[in-house]
């Protein structure tokens, strides 16, 4: 029995045709593969992340106990006595990050609603644009603005605040932030059907009802996975903090002190000439493979959100 | 008779009002943002301009402010996105390709999907340190020009595998009807006339995605970009140093007079940064404009 031809089968399979053959140019199934072996580079590269840094961070585990790495709250890995706690470095990231999130989750999401609810098409057509210039500046420019802008305005109002400070290393960080939050957000609540504002608007709700009520809501899935993608950006962060933020590794609750993140730890000692082998040298990887695993885990929550809470509209 | 009473219409009120101060509220933080760009702006101006001068792109490093320039972190630069864009272009758009037209939907191409979705969130700086053992130490490319294309190459890939699938995926079906029922094979199908209708969009996801790497400083500080770089590179193997790495290095020091230099070198990568865009948004509208 012969099959009705399909895209993937143009002649259909089983069929004795000749033009099955004469439609297969020599090289297709080379070309095929090279396309494949391109597509399992992705794979690879991950394979290569993880074996490189489960091994290197085995071998610092070798060396340091897990105990003493994750609940210790000295990090002093590179003077004697040494001391391997990861917790002053975690404290600093989640400082930094916290930080940010204060500013940029509530005005992301403010300026999302702006844009997809009262801003006019003109105004859309080019805040959105301005927005994603903001979003790709490099980082080490906002380190640049962090240190001479942001750092001297707050020296004006808290006069013993210090030079390098975990508070506007958070302001500049939630600044980069907030372009991403505003439109990923933004895209989710245009995609909220506008029958459903109407339907709310005739029942006699205010615009503020609507939008507090029906439509963010509604697209609150495609919100909290801007957010969980955002805090995940300003965990990895690295340039801003490092320039802005110092190299003090420190668990104080203070934002007006120097901190040092998880991101500012790998590019202090990769700057420095520690030689590669030594303990010093595997911290490098236990931080990375630290940092690696919690912002996946970040990004593997903001996917689940995405497909599981959608809410599908015909 | 009045429809609604005193208190009703008393609440009425505070709900519009309320909802008038919320819609201001809004507006205000959104132009507050805008507005947040264009002091950034000023700010790196008003330091920088007084260096940017031909001097300044002309010469090299120096410990004194006045005699520094930018040229090797320029040179490295533009050295680096012509090397990204070899490496990274012709795989990325393949990769698409392949999971677009040519990968059946079954397990493989989602756990191939997944992956590069999360690769794309994989911060830059643990690519850094991928780079520092795959390249540098065992590949024994040393720290040099290769070794930071490359790892920026890895860096770059998953940004534009998902711009580009997107762009492939706006071309209709019936353009690959078209070709097949002539007898096209899905190959010929695809190269010349998926690619083609797919290609600005393919582009600008390129252009955005390269645009990223050269601002990127973390990754080529990690495999040792080294920053006191007073040459140009002859080949691929020669260290170098590149636009960040310098902006960085001169934000570090103490002096006033680097920090300047860094925003004169600020404004240098804004601009190789607003070039390339324009560049992308070009090549959009005249290839746009043949298509149709």
């Amino acid at each position: 029995m012969t099959q009705l031809p399909t895209l993937d089968n143009p002649v259909g399979k089983g069929s004795n045709t000749s033009i099955h053959k004469a439609g297969s140019r020599w090289g297709e199934g080379l070309i095929k593969f090279w396309l494949q072996v391109c597509a399992l580079l992705s794979i690879l590269t991950t394979l290569a992340v993880v074996v490189l840094l489960l091994v290197e961070s085995f071998e610092f585990f070798t060396n340091v106990s897990p105990v003493e790495f994750f609940f210790g709250t000295r990090w002093v890995p590179i003077l004697q006595p040494s001391s391997f706690g990861v917790l002053p470095l975690v404290w600093g990231t989640a400082l930094v990050t916290i930080g940010a999130a204060v500013i940029a989750l509530p005005m992301g999401l403010a300026s999302a609603i702006y844009l997809s609810e009262y801003a006019s098409d003109r105004q859309r057509a080019w805040i959105k644009p301005t927005l994603e210039l903001l979003a790709g500046i490099p980082t080490v420019v906002y380190g640049y603005f962090a240190l001479t802008f942001v750092t001297p305005v707050l020296k004006t109002f808290i006069p013993n605040i210090q030079v390098f400070n975990a508070l506007s290393a958070s302001i500049v960080v939630g600044i980069m932030i907030l372009p991403m939050i505003a439109t990923l957000s933004d895209n989710a609540l245009r995609a909220v059907p506008i029958s459903l504002r109407q339907a709310a608007y005739a029942l006699g709700a205010t615009s503020y009802e609507v939008t507090t009520r029906v439509v963010v809501p509604a697209g609150l899935s495609g919100v909290m996975a801007s957010y969980l993608l955002a805090i995940s950006r300003a965990i990895g962060e690295t340039m801003a903090v490092t320039i802005a933020a110092g190299q003090t590794p420190n668990l104080s609750l203070s934002m007006l002190e120097s901190i040092q993140t998880m991101t500012s730890y790998i590019v202090q000692v990769s700057l420095g000439d520690t030689p590669s082998g030594s303990v010093a040298y595997q911290t490098l990887f236990a931080v990375a493979t630290l940092l690696f695993m919690i912002t996946l885990v970040i990004n593997i929550i903001s996917q689940w959100i995405l497909t599981r809470f959608r809410e599908v509209y015909d | 008779m009045a429809f609604v009473s005193e208190q009703e219409n008393r609440n009425l009120q505070r709900r519009h009002r309320k909802s008038k101060i919320f819609a201001h509220v809004c507006a205000a933080i959104t132009w507050a943002s805008v507005l947040l760009l264009a002091v950034l702006l000023y700010q790196v101006c008003v330091d920088g301009l007084g260096w940017l001068d031909w001097q300044f792109l002309n010469s090299f490093v120096s410990r004194f402010p006045e005699r520094a320039g930018i040229k090797s972190a320029l040179v490295g630069t533009l050295y680096l996105i012509v090397l990204i864009a070899l490496f990274s272009i012709p795989v990325g758009i393949s990769a698409a390709l392949y999971l677009e037209e040519f990968a059946s939907k079954g397990r493989l191409s989602r756990l191939i999907e997944l992956n590069i979705s999360n690769l794309s969130g994989v911060p830059s700086i643990v690519y850094g340190i991928l780079g520092l053992a795959i390249f540098v130490r065992f590949f024994a490319l040393e720290r040099s020009l290769i070794s930071g294309a490359l790892t920026m190459s890895l860096l770059i890939l998953p940004t534009i595998i998902i711009a580009g699938r997107e762009a492939i995926r706006t071309v209709p079906m019936s353009i690959r009807y078209a070709a097949l029922s002539l007898g096209a094979t899905r190959w010929q199908t695809t190269w010349s006339h998926v690619l083609p209708a797919a290609f600005p969009g393919i582009m600008t996801g390129v252009i955005l995605a390269l645009s990223r790497a050269i601002g990127e400083t973390a990754p080529l500080i990690m495999i040792g970009a080294m920053s006191f770089v007073a040459f140009t590179p002859r080949g691929l193997g020669d260290s170098f140093t590149a636009l960040p790495i310098q902006i960085y290095n001169w934000i570090s020091r103490p002096q006033l007079e680097f920090h300047q230099l860094a925003a004169a070198g600020i404004i240098v990568l804004l601009l190789v940064l607003l070039l390339m865009n324009a560049t992308a948004i070009y090549i959009r509208s005249r290839t746009e404009r043949r298509l149709k």
